[in-house]
């Protein structure tokens, strides 16, 4: 196991390495001069040349990339065009809410995705099967922004439920909770139902009845229980697209998150905090990958030795 | 989703007698492909979209921009089917009209990272080596990027507009049909008949184009299929997002973005040009869907 855990831990630094090139390179490949961006339209050119000289941008290439290294290993990751604040407080102050959003999704979805996926599995080709993956491939088909405004529109406008948007209390979570989440609730039923039917088809399924086990007991103990390994990786692999999708969901909801801030950014060209969170998104993702990796290493003992 | 008895039907008639005579591999298809109704019905609704993308602008019964302030934010009635919007124009007429956008980035920018990426995939499987590590640590790199963040970033660097957008989906899309592509290039790569054509001296290219890549096409139709809903979604994100078309484009999700300042008065805004996209999506996934259990029904999500 601790073999494995190496490898895989050194196989993520060259794509470490690349994403740095990737997101450092992003300020280079913007149209237009960054000092003069960060200067002002107005600012005079001498002004764009201090600002040069303060931001670094006349130094050769590669000590700018280092500099850029070091700065994130300090925390230091530039200030913000638009504020004038450290990107660093910027994205701290938002980190959480954006954290919360996406567990709360993830939790519900994955349960829920589980359900559908083991009794469509258990009642193939029956109407409860055609209902839930029906249900499936329209909660992958639909725009969450979509589904985001109709439930404000029925739960928070008409009924007054639950807020409209923001985020005061625990109800705040509801409603964009369950848009997030139910992209992925999909692809957790239609994955954990095609795995569990392979399973079911197994030997050892068919000796659990045999033996006289009840039905519950074979799919809920035996199948379910070797059924998880794909969908574990599939789950992980999930988290991303939760990320992703956090960023339209905040939109929808004036979520004090993450991805809102990123929209804003990219409306303000205020490429710091556009490259700031480029890069914790993608740190983000390679971290889950690696840990579902692990689990995955873990759980299914022959991945480790390939 | 795969489904072996439909598949096993599928196998018996084959066998049967009727079908002894002469069957083409287009003509097995469609009959496998017949057995899949939600798949036809599917079918047959992105077909009738393509229409409507064709005469859009011809059989839409009012104008997409001309504002009409008499009747702004209509609910829906016989004379506007859907309502009209917060300048009195047809949401009904718009959304005909922004069938063309919709399908259009959609297709183009899948076909694009198609390409690409099917070129990578095979260069990539067919030299392995270096090559191909170099080729799939690119790939990486933009797998680390989740979901719709690498589409903005592009978008950030290259400015927002319909443009910026297709470019944005194609490279997202790069790294996608290129590991699909790899994946089954190196299992057609290994079989006998390739490695008899490589005995006898086929160039490489030849060898790649001729015969490698043949084998890889069902795997690069399922996959086109089954991205092209994806990439509709993620152009009417980004145009909702403000990132992709601006007003007055009839793109729907534009037209969704401008139906939010009045959720609480004329949901119809906001409704109609999502339903649009649901079902768009959602045909292009049940077609998808449907190819893959036809044609690759070792495939899995």
């Amino acid at each position: 196991m601790l073999r494995y855990v190496i490898k895989r831990l050194i196989g993520i630094i060259p794509i470490l390495f690349f994403v740095s090139i990737f997101i450092f390179l992003f300020v280079h490949l913007i149209p237009g001069d960054p000092a003069r961006l960060v200067a002002g339209q107005d600012a005079t050119l001498q002004d764009v040349e201090v600002v040069r000289q303060e931001l670094g941008l006349n130094q050769p290439i590669h000590i700018q990339y280092f500099n850029f290294i070091s700065g994130i290993f300090q925390g230091d990751v530039g200030s913000s065009i638009k504020t004038g604040r450290p990107v660093f407080d910027e994205i701290a102050s938002r980190f959480m809410p954006t954290f919360w959003l996406t567990f709360w999704s993830m939790i519900w979805a994955v349960m829920v995705g589980l359900l559908i996926g083991v009794i469509s599995a258990t009642k193939r080709n029956k109407w409860q099967d055609y209902l839930g993956m029906f249900g499936a491939v329209s909660g992958i088909s639909m725009p969450s922004f979509w589904m985001g405004l109709l439930l404000i529109q029925v739960f928070a406008v008409q009924l007054g439920w639950l807020p409209v948007g923001g985020l005061e209390s625990w109800q705040s979570y509801i409603l964009p909770s369950i848009t997030l989440g139910s992209g992925v609730a999909a692809v957790v039923a239609r994955f954990s139902r095609s795995s569990l039917m392979d399973i079911l088809k197994d030997d050892y399924i068919r000796t659990g009845r045999a033996k006289g086990l009840n039905e519950h007991k074979v799919v809920w103990g035996h199948g379910l229980k070797n059924a998880m390994i794909p969908v574990v990786t599939m789950t992980g692999l999930q988290f991303g697209f939760l990320l992703g999708g956090s960023i339209v969901i905040e939109t929808v909801f004036s979520w004090p998150g993450l991805g809102r801030l990123l929209i804003d950014s990219v409306a303000f060209r205020d490429y710091p905090v556009i490259q700031a969170e480029m890069l914790l998104f993608a740190l983000e993702f390679i971290l889950i990958n690696l840990i579902v990796d692990l689990i995955y290493g873990f759980l299914n003992p022959q991945i480790r030795y390939d | 989703m795969a489904n072996p008895e439909t598949a096993e039907v599928a196998a018996k008639v084959t066998l049967s007698s009727e079908s002894v005579e002469k069957s083409s591999p287009i003509k097995e298809f469609w009959k496998k492909f017949k057995k899949q109704r939600l798949a036809m019905v599917s079918g047959i609704f992105v077909f009738l979209l393509i229409i409507i993308a064709i005469f859009g602008p011809a059989i839409a019964p009012y104008s997409s921009e001309e504002p009409d302030y008499v009747n702004v934010l209509q609910g829906s009635s016989w004379e506007h089917l859907a309502g009209t919007d917060a300048f009195g124009r047809d949401i009904f007429s718009r959304i005909i009209v922004g069938t063309r956008i919709s399908l259009f980035v959609g297709t183009i920018s899948v076909l694009l990272g198609a390409v690409v990426g099917t070129v990578l995939g095979l260069i990539s499987a067919f030299y392995g080596r270096w090559v191909d590590s170099i080729i799939m640590r690119i790939c990486d790199v933009l797998f680390a990027f989740p979901g719709i963040l690498l589409a903005i970033g592009i978008i950030a660097i290259l400015g927002p507009g319909l443009g910026n957008v297709i470019i944005a989906i194609s490279i997202f899309n790069i790294p996608n049909f290129a590991r699909i592509v790899r994946g089954s290039a190196l299992s057609v790569k290994s079989t006998v008949y390739v490695e008899a054509t490589k005995s006898i001296g086929a160039k490489n290219g030849r060898l790649i184009w001729k015969h490698i890549f043949p084998g890889t096409a069902s795997s690069i139709i399922v996959n086109f299929t089954m991205r092209i809903g994806t990439a509709i979604l993620t152009a009417a994100s980004l145009s909702f997002l403000g990132l992709g078309a601006q007003p007055p484009t009839p793109e729907w999700g534009a037209m969704l973005s401008n139906g939010r300042d009045y959720l609480s008065t004329s949901p119809h805004v906001t409704f109609y040009p999502g339903l649009a996209i649901f079902l768009t999506v959602l045909a292009f996934n049940l077609l998808g869907d449907g190819l893959r259990d036809t044609l690759d029904p070792k495939i899995k999500d």
